[in-house]
């Protein structure tokens, strides 16, 4: 069984105008049931809802603390290489910017590596863009060896990979796959990515999956908003989460919700997603699903990030750059960013900020044994 | 549309099975069962005695009723095997409750020899229906294994306590795809109720119906019970519904928007 | 003969069958089932099974039960 047999039985369903046909009626019993029902959550994702946002806010953040408690865990990413054979329309990395290619010696790791644990930070998240010959698998490993040595949980944001190589990464000590489908519109998706590996729609789709079997702790998916109608999007991917969280119980399951950021390039995001739409789609997602892992990074500004924390927000980064090396590089012209960032504190700030808030900044959640 | 439960191969109209035991007499359990319009009707395997020259309980079932033997008196997997076997052997069909239970003090099941008994009985041929202590990652191996159903219990049996183990059923509910069925702990006809409202495929009842003073009636009273409640669960109970507040303490940030 | 039954020795004759037996006691070959030695007899067997010492029977039938 793959996810793609349950997108293929919503395609002939009218998504925009079930959201727009909710009734008042529909959303007050989503609101008041125990546990939201896949209906509860269209219900809560519809416009009608928007009109009980404080009502599914104070909801939202009753059942984060239970399950959560007053915390928040922090990580970072570390980008390692650049190097890219796809041509995402929305991504600065794209194979048709010319710039200056990087990818991390072994020594500039360790140097990066040095730099991010002595901020705090023991999570962290690793990533290259899609380019096989670049960095491959073994480049891979050879990283988390060195990482490894100073985080006590290594997540990856790659190119998708086969099982056996999630397995093999596993191994070496990953624990973390962050990896995201960008759009579940097949059609669009195939507009999105002209040519490269990451054009092969399933191949992507069943990755988080492939990463569940293969054994890692953490799974993080998401889709990034802009690029098409956002509640028919998170509503799949909502589902996908409930797939993955039914199909693998053993695995936390986690999204995240960028929003497209300027990045080098012309691409304008046809969808416009508001700060008022990210608190509807975190409030629906924690109603729908309680345990649900749920990230937002850097692109988000410090404002929305500090008021969105408490209505379901599980983990955020913090010290972020998105250039290879960026952490401790000195950054010039010819370096680009894969996007800019909103929140340019830095972790201590963050942490501080936390704390004042009444929030335990998590560094290190768990340590292999 | 009708309201039918499937178990292996059979359609069920009605939600409430019952149990044939501690009746004071055949014939009691015989009007009793008529009452309550029961389709699935448990029994027992025993040693003969002087009894079984006279009185085939057979004889006192109401004819169509699916019958599931159970698996009674095993204390592990091998012997629940072996009790199965022979049930079917005596013409009981091949419908199978396992019950295996190695605890005379509180006469919980063991889950471990539940299982171990479910994935031989599956694969020989049983429609396999397992009396559990309500766990999800063991409800999870049963089905994984073909349990046709799975029968948590609501309370110790014969207790007549109610569903004291209410919020672990509920997660079963939630999560099992194969039928959760209440069984052991019933005690008067609103806790079957509370069963079927929560979503339960069906409840197994026994001690309640059999020790109450008037076997009969309770029985009838169960059946609408069970009836009620469903209806009820496939109606969309409404629940309490919280007014929101003028201010907005969590979304007052939006508004500068 | 001496053959256990329900886990109780029993004298019984020698030249007995399991049909003889449950005769003997009073049972009917269709409301019973038969446990040979652990082997479950199939009702149309039953007549031609001949006992012999140490045999173990377990003979078994329907009651109440939840």
């Amino acid at each position: 069984m793959s996810y793609y047999e349950v997108i293929k039985r919503t395609e002939g369903l009218d998504t925009d105008g079930l959201f727009h046909s909710i009734s008042r009626h529909e959303i007050e019993r989503a609101l008041a049931s125990e546990v939201l029902s896949q209906a509860g959550f269209v219900a809560t994702l519809s416009q009608e809802a928007e009109k009980y946002l404080e009502l599914a806010a104070a909801k939202a953040r009753e059942i984060t603390l239970k399950h959560f408690g007053k915390t928040i865990q922090l990580y970072t990413p570390i980008y390692i290489a650049n190097y890219c054979d796809n041509r995402c329309l929305y991504c600065g990395f794209k194979a048709d910017n010319a710039f200056q290619r990087k990818k991390l010696g072994l020594d500039e790791v360790k140097k990066e590596a040095e730099f991010i644990s002595s901020t705090g930070l023991r999570s962290i998240l690793v990533l290259t863009g899609d380019s096989r010959s670049e960095s491959p698998v073994s480049y891979i490993k050879d990283c988390v060896k060195i990482l490894k040595e100073y985080f006590s949980s290594i997540a990856i944001e790659v190119y998708a990979l086969t099982e056996e190589e999630y397995r093999e990464l596993i191994s070496e000590g990953v624990d973390g796959l962050t990896i995201y489908q960008e759009t579940y519109d097949e059609k669009l998706y195939e507009t999105l990515h002209p040519s490269g590996p990451k054009r092969d729609f399933l191949f992507r789709l069943d990755a988080p999956e492939r990463g569940a079997m293969a054994g890692m702790r953490n799974v993080n998916i998401g889709t990034l908003l802009g690029l098409a109608s956002w509640r028919r999007e998170i509503f799949l991917m909502g589902l996908h989460a409930k797939y993955l969280q039914d199909a693998y119980p053993d695995v936390e399951i986690g999204i995240s919700i960028p929003r497209l950021r300027p990045h080098a390039g012309d691409f304008k995001p046809g969808f416009e997603v508001s700060d008022r739409n990210i608190v509807q789609i975190i409030t629906a997602l924690r109603l729908f699903m309680p345990r649900l892992g749920i990230a937002v990074s850097t692109r988000e500004d410090p404002i929305l990030r500090e008021n969105i924390m408490p209505l379901g927000v599980t983990r955020m980064s913090a010290g972020s750059t998105t250039c290879v090396g960026g952490h401790t590089r000195i950054i010039n012209d010819h370096d680009r960013p894969q996007f800019e960032i909103s929140d340019e504190r830095s972790v201590e700030e963050i942490r501080s900020l936390l704390e004042r808030r009444g929030y335990q900044p998590v560094l290190k959640d768990w340590m292999k044994i | 549309m009708e309201d039918i439960l499937k178990i292996g191969d059979r359609s069920i109209k009605n939600r409430l099975f019952i149990g044939t035991g501690k009746f004071s007499s055949y014939s009691l359990m015989k009007k009793a069962l008529e009452a309550s319009q029961a389709e699935v009707v448990t029994v027992a395997l025993r040693r003969v005695d002087d009894t079984s020259k006279t009185d085939n309980i057979l004889d006192y079932i109401p004819k169509g009723c699916i019958l599931m033997a159970n698996t009674s008196g095993a204390r592990n997997a091998d012997e629940a095997v072996r009790i199965a076997r022979l049930a079917k052997a005596s013409g009981g069909g091949n419908w199978i409750k396992i019950e295996v239970i190695a605890d005379n003090k509180y006469l919980l099941p063991d889950n471990m020899e539940t299982l171990k008994a479910t994935e031989i009985l599956v694969k020989e041929g049983f429609v396999v229906l397992p009396y559990m202590s309500p766990d999800l990652s063991m409800a999870r191996r049963l089905a994984d294994a073909g349990a046709a159903a799975v029968m948590p219990l609501g309370s110790p049996i014969g207790s007549n306590r109610g569903v004291k183990t209410r919020e672990l059923i509920e997660i079963m509910v939630r999560e099992i795809k194969a039928p959760v069925i209440v069984d052991a702990g019933i005690g008067k006809p609103s806790d079957a109720c509370e069963c079927m409202e929560m979503g339960c495929a069906a409840v197994l009842i026994n001690t309640a119906i059999a020790i109450a003073s008037d076997p009969v009636n309770i029985a009838s009273s169960f059946n609408m019970a069970v009836k009620a409640g469903r209806l009820a669960y496939l109606s969309g109970i409404p629940f309490g519904f919280m007014q929101p507040s003028a201010s907005s303490p969590l979304t007052g940030f939006l508004r500068e928007e | 003969m001496k053959v256990k039954i329900n886990g109780k020795y029993e004298e019984v004759g020698s030249t007995l069958n399991i049909t003889g037996l449950l005769i003997s006691k009073g049972l009917s070959c269709e409301r019973v089932v038969v446990e040979h030695n652990r082997r479950i007899i199939p009702k149309e067997e039953i007549g031609a099974i001949a006992l012999k010492e140490d045999d173990d029977l377990e003979i078994v039938s329907f009651v109440g039960g939840g």
